[in-house]
């Protein structure tokens, strides 16, 4: 775009991945071109390699220490100013959609709709999924015995490789809810989206490190995700049967848990069957104790 | 030596509800201190200063310095009391002690090979001897926390009554070392044991080892202290060391001594702060308080 | 030293200067108005509003007559229909958000209000009563859109119009905990704060106004008994939640006999707050004080009665009476004040009417010696040793800041003497062992039992009591029930 008298040139968005509440390049110097659905060059954003992964790693096993921490209102209060910072960023994300991933306004919208809303929703459930997942156990013998949940720690996802916004935040807000830290790969056709909800966060109250976005090549990294032995599970959507199988082998080495669910389009994202506790669940152990009942 | 028929029986201390005691110190830390209040607070924590520097580096003149501060913290006031003390190693004794020739300043020391003491008894007490004939009036000891973890409490008995006594007519803070303790029973059952074997002060830290003094710690040692002078009549001084970098938290370490033990403990002679940045900060706010204006560190002289 | 040897002087060496919170920021009408239909009316016959720390008189409220209340409960019945009902639950959830965030936005200002109309100390307006109130909303609202996982199996309905009447001793708070799960579950909503302290419900009228809710989904109007009685007796309205004395909870209950109208009672309580020898026994002193001279023992879960192990009452008695020292007792804007103003002159004639008959029955009063300002309401903080299980201050509620203090030697007669009433409120539960913490909280007939601590709310614990304190649970998932229809029973 030239210098004309009277017309203003753009300053570019240098897109980056999002690490620790930071934003870095890659270590690997690589990059993935992006261009609008017109074809025009966009952004030539991080393609993510392995020690990235492993870095993220690192700080998101610290960062869960202290997330989890946090009494789980104050994570449900965070997770409503993710969707208060989102709600007030729209008209980007909007012209995103459309330029990026090529949504007509009125799907734009609609998916904006049900992103703010499925944080919200989620944000109920911070201090709440424990009042229908945990309990008391009326054991026979003279003991005090309850049943909670808590999280597991460091949960990997791969995010949905057809809906950049929807998609990634179903899968980021059950994860993140109840204490976990996570690091999303993301390898859709618009990948400038996760980083810009990666700022929304950044805005948010949320301790850098809890959420960690890694744009790269969802076939390169996927397998991270289920060697590395610091992670406790990994959350898959939209996997083929070749790379469920060889996650699950992987995952095996560490007796990992592992959580699958089918990819869909944007529009069967918006359905209410695709935001449920019990995708929280997969992401927490559940401790029973006991304590004598007694003088 | 005692003999072995009067074995030392540790006191029956009371376990700690950690979680009361953190409520308790929230709730009293919004006691709000303002105007006449804050003044007061302000010149008591000056008072009960022991301006200290225990660094490997330290030299004739930084004690020196540090004693020019102790004796008049700011030139352009006359209405700021000194210090209570400077608090310095073993070999800068008779530097502080000339350096203090003429003030009321008492010069405390560090003995018992702070900070961890390890060393052999004999070794140990033969320091505080050399210290106190040095000149020093204060002597600041360390127990035996390896001997105390592992439930050796008559010996980290006998070693502070003995210590008590190579003090002669010094007085003796028995550090406790509050960090490497980990939980509020055990610092309850340390101050016990140090207050029944003799100490004149107990003290939560060197400053060396984190976390150094807090307020629900230094809660557990003054209300074990409360309960001790309510069984024995003998009072007994407490001074928190290290970490205690700001006027807003030492006016919060004042209220504690306040509503825990009341007025009698509301001096230097038995309440210490055991600091060094403290100082400046404290005549930073207090000319605040004179002029109405906020202040710059670039005005007050280091010490 | 002028003190006696192995006593502590907690006295004026160094004492803290005066700490008010300023209220000049804070503004309201001189005559308060309803709040009926999405906008403030101006009523007719109004009483005054008075500060109970000066006696002075803060504003006029006005007294909702039958006509007002049908108008309110016709707006509430319009609303339930036209709005509330039906709409999804996930939009009624970020109303909810919405105020539960402008009540914080707002804290400090509803915070001097509670404090100048009721009377409580601004730490505890500050730190307790407006944090909870914007948490209770924004749980509560959580739940809007998730009724369907909240009771397996069903899917329950709102019940329609609730009718909810609340006391004067957390205004605010009570408010939040009625407004919120009857918002929540669907229901539309006539509620009248206490004829003493209409203030901080007036100024929620308002944040309900701006976060622009349906007209008719929360209407707010004042008055005094009769008008609490033409709400219970509106044929209309589909529930009633009363918070109050038990007397008038159980008039309640006669007024709607034979009706279809649901019911929940929170009332009374003489709670017992046992401490076993093995107690941390500071701990223990700290969680008396907590339970009893918090909110100058305005609370119907008070621990007004203490239960001590004999092998250690001397001890505690001793360390409450030092405690007792320290308390501070004045104007309730005054950051460093602990205990407040009592709410009203007709319960300071109460609390001094029940102390003269602890003195007359033989029992042996304990106060601090302290000052108390010249004007407004206050008491010091009392308790009594030598008084017995029978004695008028163990059984009756004084709502005031006053402990009776008696003695057992078993966990079995704890239990017995702390189940000997007809109240069920509360308890509280003080030993370092786990398993009796654990058996006492089986054996006591108490909706809530405190082991090692006190008076911890929390909008996701259920609150309520057993027997003649009343019936049904607030907070929590339980807090859905009373709000919901679960399908024919």
């Amino acid at each position: 775009m030239s210098d004309t008298q009277g017309e203003r040139l753009q300053i570019l968005k240098t897109y980056k991945l999002y690490i620790g509440g930071a934003f870095p390049r890659s270590e690997s110097g690589r990059y993935l071109q992006v261009k609008t659905v017109g074809g025009r060059f966009m952004a030539n954003i991080a393609r993510a390699s392995r020690k990235d992964f492993r870095q993220a790693v690192v700080v998101a096993r610290k960062a869960h220490e202290s997330w989890h921490k946090k009494s789980a209102f104050n994570r449900g209060q965070i997770l409503y100013r993710v969707a208060e910072m989102l709600e007030s960023r729209r008209s980007g994300f909007q012209a995103m959609l459309v330029e990026a991933a090529g949504y007509g306004p009125d799907n734009a919208r609609a998916e904006l709709d049900a992103a703010i809303d499925r944080i919200v929703w989620y944000a109920g459930w911070a201090d709440k999924f424990h009042q229908i997942a945990g309990n008391t156990n009326p054991v026979a013998s003279a003991h005090f015995n309850f049943s909670f949940p808590e999280a597991m720690g460091v949960v990997a996802v791969l995010s949905s490789k057809q809906c950049p916004l929807l998609g990634l935040v179903s899968a980021l807000a059950p994860v993140i809810v109840s204490g976990n830290a996570c690091i999303i790969i993301v390898d859709d056709p618009a990948p400038t989206i996760a980083i810009e909800l990666a700022e929304v966060l950044a805005v948010s109250d949320l301790p850098g490190g809890v959420v960690n976005i890694l744009t790269g090549l969802r076939s390169e990294l996927f397998v991270q995700a289920g060697s590395h032995m610091d992670v406790d599970g990994v959350f898959a959507v939209g996997s083929d049967q070749e790379e469920k199988k060889k996650l699950q082998i992987e995952a095996a080495e560490a007796v990992k848990r592992t959580f699958f669910v089918d990819d869909a389009s944007p529009s069967e994202w918006l359905a209410e069957s695709r935001q449920s506790p019990y995708w929280i669940l997969p992401f927490v152990e559940f401790k029973t104790a006991w304590h004598p009942i007694g003088v | 030596m005692l003999p072995s028929s009067s074995r030392y029986i540790p006191p029956n201390s009371p376990t700690i509800d950690e979680v009361s005691i953190n409520e308790r110190v929230d709730k009293l830390g919004t006691r709000s201190i303002k105007t006449t209040a804050k003044i007061q607070g302000l010149k008591l924590c000056i008072a009960m200063m022991d301006l200290t520097t225990l660094e490997g580096s330290d030299t004739p003149g930084k004690v020196e310095m540090l004693c020019q501060k102790a004796r008049q913290p700011i030139l352009t006031r006359d209405d700021v009391p000194q210090v209570a003390a400077v608090c310095v190693y073993p070999p800068m004794v008779p530097i502080a002690k000339a350096a203090l020739a003429g003030s009321n300043v008492k010069v405390a020391a560090v003995a018992t090979y702070f900070p961890s003491g390890q060393a052999s008894l004999s070794e140990r007490l033969d320091e505080v001897r050399r210290t106190v004939d040095a000149g020093a009036d204060e002597i600041d000891m360390v127990i035996s926390r390896g001997d105390f973890l592992a439930g050796r409490y008559d010996k980290v008995h006998d070693e502070i009554t003995r210590t008590v006594e190579a003090c002669g007519e010094a007085h003796l803070k028995v550090i406790l070392e509050t960090g490497e303790l980990q939980t509020l029973d055990k610092v309850r059952l340390a101050s016990d044991i140090a207050m029944d074997a003799g100490a004149h002060f107990i003290k939560t830290s060197t400053g060396k080892v984190q976390p150094a003094a807090t307020l629900p710690v230094t809660l557990v040692m003054l209300e074990a202290i409360r309960d001790y002078y309510q069984r024995t009549g003998r009072m007994v001084g407490m001074k928190p060391a290290g970490g205690i970098r700001d006027s807003k938290l030492a006016l919060k370490y004042l209220v504690l001594v306040k509503e825990t033990l009341g007025d009698a403990w509301l001096s230097p002679d038995w309440f210490r702060f055991g600091a060094s940045a403290l100082l400046n900060d404290v005549l930073m706010q207090l000319e605040t308080q004179r002029t109405g204006r906020y202040q710059s560190d670039r005005y007050f002289s280091l010490s | 030293m002028s003190q006696k040897p192995s006593e502590l002087l907690f006295g004026d060496l160094w004492s803290y200067a005066p700490a008010p919170e300023s209220p000049s920021h804070v503004k309201y009408d001189k005559r308060l108005s309803h709040f009926i239909d999405g906008k403030f009316e101006l009523g007719e016959n109004h009483f005054p509003v008075i500060n109970p720390a000066t006696e002075e008189v803060m504003t006029e409220a006005p007294m909702a007559d039958a006509a007002t209340v049908d108008r309110a409960v016709k707006a509430a019945r319009v609303a339930y229909e036209k709005y509330w009902r039906p709409m999804p639950g996930k939009e009624r959830a970020k109303y909810l958000y919405r105020i539960a965030r402008m009540i914080q936005e707002k804290a400090r200002e509803l915070a001097i209000l509670e404090s100048m109309n009721g009377g409580k100390p601004i730490r505890e307006s500050r730190d307790v009563d407006v944090p909870l109130a914007a948490a209770h909303f924004a749980y509560y609202a959580g739940w809007a859109d998730k009724l369907k996982y909240a009771f397996p199996g069903l899917e329950p309905r709102p019940l329609g119009v609730a009718g909810q009447i609340i006391p004067w001793n957390f205004p605010l708070l009570m408010a939040a905990w009625k407004i919120a799960p009857a918002l929540a579950t669907g229901n539309t909503v006539v509620l009248k704060p206490a004829e003493t302290t209409p203030l901080t419900c007036w100024k929620l009228a308002e944040i309900i106004q701006e976060a622009d809710l349906p007209p008719g989904v929360v209407n707010i109007i004042h008055g005094m008994g009769q008008t609490g009685a033409a709400m219970v007796n509106h044929p209309d309205v589909d529930k009633i939640a009363f918070t109050g004395s038990t007397d008038v909870g159980k008039i309640i209950q006669r007024a709607i006999a034979g009706t279809k109208k649901k019911l929940t009672l929170e009332l009374g309580g003489k709670g017992a707050n046992i401490i076993f020898e093995d107690a941390a026994l500071d701990q223990a002193v700290e969680g008396i004080v907590n339970g009893i001279w918090f909110n100058q023992g305005h609370v119907c879960c008070a621990g007004s009665r203490l239960l001590v192990e004999e092998s250690v009452v001397d001890q505690v008695v001793m360390k409450l009476t030092h405690r007792m020292q320290t308390l501070r007792v004045g104007d309730p804007l005054d950051k460093n004040t602990d205990i407040g103003a009592i709410n009203s002159r007709a319960q300071l004639d109460k609390i001094t009417e029940l102390v003269q008959a602890g003195v007359d029955e033989g029992g042996t009063k304990h106060q601090p010696v302290c000052e108390l300002p010249g004007k407004g309401f206050f008491f010091r903080p009392t308790f009594f040793t030598g008084v017995s299980q029978s004695s008028r201050v163990s059984q009756e509620e004084i709502f005031g800041p006053v402990l009776a203090v008696l003695t057992f030697r078993t966990a079995a007669e704890a239990v017995e003497k702390a189940n000997n009433t007809p109240y069920g409120l509360s308890a509280g539960v003080w030993t370092e062992k786990g398993s009796k913490i654990f058996s006492m909280a089986n054996a006591l007939k108490a909706g809530v039992v405190w082991g090692n601590t006190f008076n911890k709310f929390d909008p996701g614990s259920p609150f309520g009591g057993y027997k003649e304190s009343g019936f049904g649970r607030e907070g929590g998932r339980h807090g859905l029930l009373p709000y919901l229809d679960l399908g024919g029973f």
